[in-house]
């Protein structure tokens, strides 16, 4: 397909405001500016643009459930944490094109009459927060941002906060905590950010990659938009590819293709020769999808149907040699690390599974583990912990217990008992009667 | 849960610091972004470590001082992210990825060859005080794996000998 939201790279000098320009770009800022707010939002929603963050939610419908009567200031966040494994596509926006991020914060804020905007950026990412800084700088200086944009009336300020190294600071509430200079606990919901978000005010927060969306939309119509992809599951996608392929990197294609496509024909297909085992559709979160189920279709609805998310788009390719319970213990190792510590499922849970896994790998498997692991995974999921991490770690690795258990079957077989001081603290190794699970 | 250990500092690393006019001028402009003071913390600190290398005791009474917060709560929010350096940081610190894409691609290679070459586990310091190994979670680069990060800049596509030049470069800079 034509680029559309990789139409810079390779373009010489495509960061510069005058090559942006010379693109059409701001184009679906002044048009937003005169359509209003409301219109903008219709338009946003009858294009049928899901969230790319990693929960496919219509933007448009995000977008209106902020409260029309409030009183108060509300607030735009973009997300560009960027801290799914195997996500690199906002990077990559971003390094090419960062005035397109600029302005599609810009429509957005104005469809929520948001006066603020911030876009949280990882803080690993030093040097493509400079390059937002600079973009928000020229944009501001040509007057498409600051006090009364383009005679407009409107006011936008936009500022890039930065993270600190917390993945979980890329769940939208543990962000807005972050904003607001603690530490990066996801909040309860409800109230929903649209409702109560940074500084209590009505927030809507959305991907980089959704918010780039929005100028397109803007300037060429929902319905051109509409017609890219599948009903309901509409438009570009980047979809980034890393692992065992030949060509790894980011790719813009219409939601819908299927993931064989995207490994075979864009990717390369497996590098050395070597036959696909298994791979993640859409980061580490969403359940792992077998070398049989490559024919999936790359979006959100047969993502689901299939039993797995397209999430944030990050497909990651494992070949043949790659053994499941390593896999799984570096899964495992990420959503322990990363957990932030408020719920008991989703603290001791991941490092549960660490443990048990790190045992396994080590070479003391136990007969019971695979449905210790199963049975700690879903104390994790379906609504037990304050925020969907707790499911984030559960989900994948019982989808790889599940799909190859003959790998731990095979590695117990063969496992030798571990010298009993070393024996890990496992508190329930055992089914107890009365707990449900 | 990241959790970090506890190292003891020098006396004066407890004493609070004092902020120049140019970290005042700075914080200045940081403030009107927000609605709250607090908000200030993240940047704030960010700023503190550029100055001071690292957030040392001191650097949070101050920090807590300048934007009305306990220390504690201060301290909370340090400990909580993993960028902050609550002791002296090597010069140059090599944050490699350990996660899915790097892993399998040749990142636990390098984990191994750095491990060997510097003779240091993830955490530990040389004791020329160049190089400081952590081992880290997904950089969001693994398209390019393996991926090291060295202090602000990423390094990608790499291998051994690709790593042994930089690593060269780096110990031969004045
Ligand atoms: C543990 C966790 C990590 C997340 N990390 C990110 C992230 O790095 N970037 C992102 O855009 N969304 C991330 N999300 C999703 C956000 O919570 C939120 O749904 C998203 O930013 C909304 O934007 P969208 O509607 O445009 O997709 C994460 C969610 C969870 C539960
Ligand atoms: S599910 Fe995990 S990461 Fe989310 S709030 Fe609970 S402990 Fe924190
Ligand atoms: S896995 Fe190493 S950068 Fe993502």
């Amino acid at each position: 397909m034509e680029p559309v939201l990789l139409r810079a790279r390779g373009v010489a000098d495509s960061r510069s405001l005058a090559a942006y320009l010379a693109a059409g770009g701001y184009e679906g800022w002044k048009k937003a500016l005169g359509m209003g707010p409301d219109a903008v939002t219709k338009e946003v929603l009858d294009s049928e643009l899901r969230g790319r963050g990693g929960a496919g939610f219509p933007t448009g419908r995000k977008w209106s459930f902020v409260p029309k009567d409030h009183p108060g200031p509300r607030y735009l966040v973009c997300n560009a944490d960027e801290s799914e494994p195997g996500t690199f596509k906002d990077r990559e926006i971003i390094e090419y094109d960062p005035h397109q991020v600029v302005e599609g914060v810009a429509i957005a804020a104005f469809a929520i009459k948001a006066n603020t905007a911030y876009i949280y950026i990882r803080g690993e990412f030093v040097r493509w927060a400079r390059i937002l800084e600079d973009a928000i700088a020229e944009a501001r200086q040509r007057g498409f941002l600051g006090k009364n944009v383009m005679g407009s009336g409107f006011d936008l300020d936009i500022w890039v906060h930065r993270g600190a190294g917390a993945y979980i600071c890329g769940e939208e509430t543990a962000l807005l905590e972050s904003i607001e200079g603690k530490r990066g606990f996801p909040r309860l919901k409800p109230p929903f950010p649209a409702v109560v978000g940074v500084f209590g005010q009505p927030t809507v927060i959305n991907n980089v990659e959704t918010l780039a969306c929005v100028p397109h939309i803007i300037v060429r119509g929902a319905a051109w938009f509409a017609a890219i992809g599948r009903p309901k599951n509409t438009g570009p996608k980047l979809f980034c590819v890393s692992g065992h392929v030949n060509r790894p990197g980011v790719y813009e294609l219409p939601l819908g293709v299927t993931f064989r496509e995207i490994i075979e024909e864009h990717a390369g297909g497996i590098r050395g020769g070597r036959k696909l085992k298994a791979f993640f559709p859409g980061g580490s979160s969403a359940p792992v999808l077998t070398a049989d189920e490559v024919d999936t279709g790359a979006d959100f609805d047969a993502c689901a149907a299939a039993g797995t998310m397209l999430g944030s788009g990050g497909v990651i390719v494992f070949d043949d040699t790659v053994d499941m319970v390593e896999v799984a213990d570096n899964v495992a190792h990420f959503y322990a690390h990363e957990s932030c510590g408020q719920c008991t499922p989703c603290r001791e849970g991941s490092d549960w599974c660490m443990d048990i896994l790190d045992r396994l790998v080590a070479g003391h498997g136990q007969a019971a583990d695979p449905d210790t692991l199963l049975r700690i995974c879903r104390f994790s999921s379906a609504g037990m912990t304050i925020c969907p991490l707790g499911d984030a770690f559960a989900l994948p690795i019982s989808s790889i217990v599940n799909k190859y258990r003959a790998e731990f079957e095979h590695r117990i077989a063969s496992a030798t008992p571990l010298p009993q001081k070393k024996q890990p603290v496992l508190p329930w190794a055992g089914p107890r009667p009365g707990f449900g699970i | 849960m990241s959790t970090r250990p506890i190292v003891a500092v020098p006396p004066e690393a407890l004493r609070i610091v004092t902020f120049d006019a140019a970290m005042e001028a700075s914080i200045a402009e940081l403030l009107p972004r927000y609605p709250t003071r607090r908000a200030a913390v993240l940047p704030v600190l960010w700023l503190c470590q550029e100055r001071f290398g690292w957030i040392s005791p001191g650097v949070v009474r101050a920090v807590a001082a300048r934007l009305g917060e306990s220390p504690a709560f201060v301290e909370g929010v340090v400990s909580f992210y993993t960028m902050y350096q609550t002791a002296p940081p090597a010069r140059y610190v090599l944050q490699v990825c350990t996660t899915l894409s790097c892993a399998w691609c040749g990142g636990r290679e390098l984990v191994a060859h750095l491990k060997e070459r510097l003779g240091i586990s993830f955490g530990e310091k040389t004791p020329d005080g160049m190089f400081q190994l952590v081992g880290v979670q997904c950089l969001g680069a693994c398209g390019t794996a393996p991926v090291v990060q060295i202090n602000d800049d990423y390094y990608e596509n790499l291998d051994v000998a690709k790593l042994d030049a930089i690593l060269d470069e780096l110990a031969g800079r004045s």
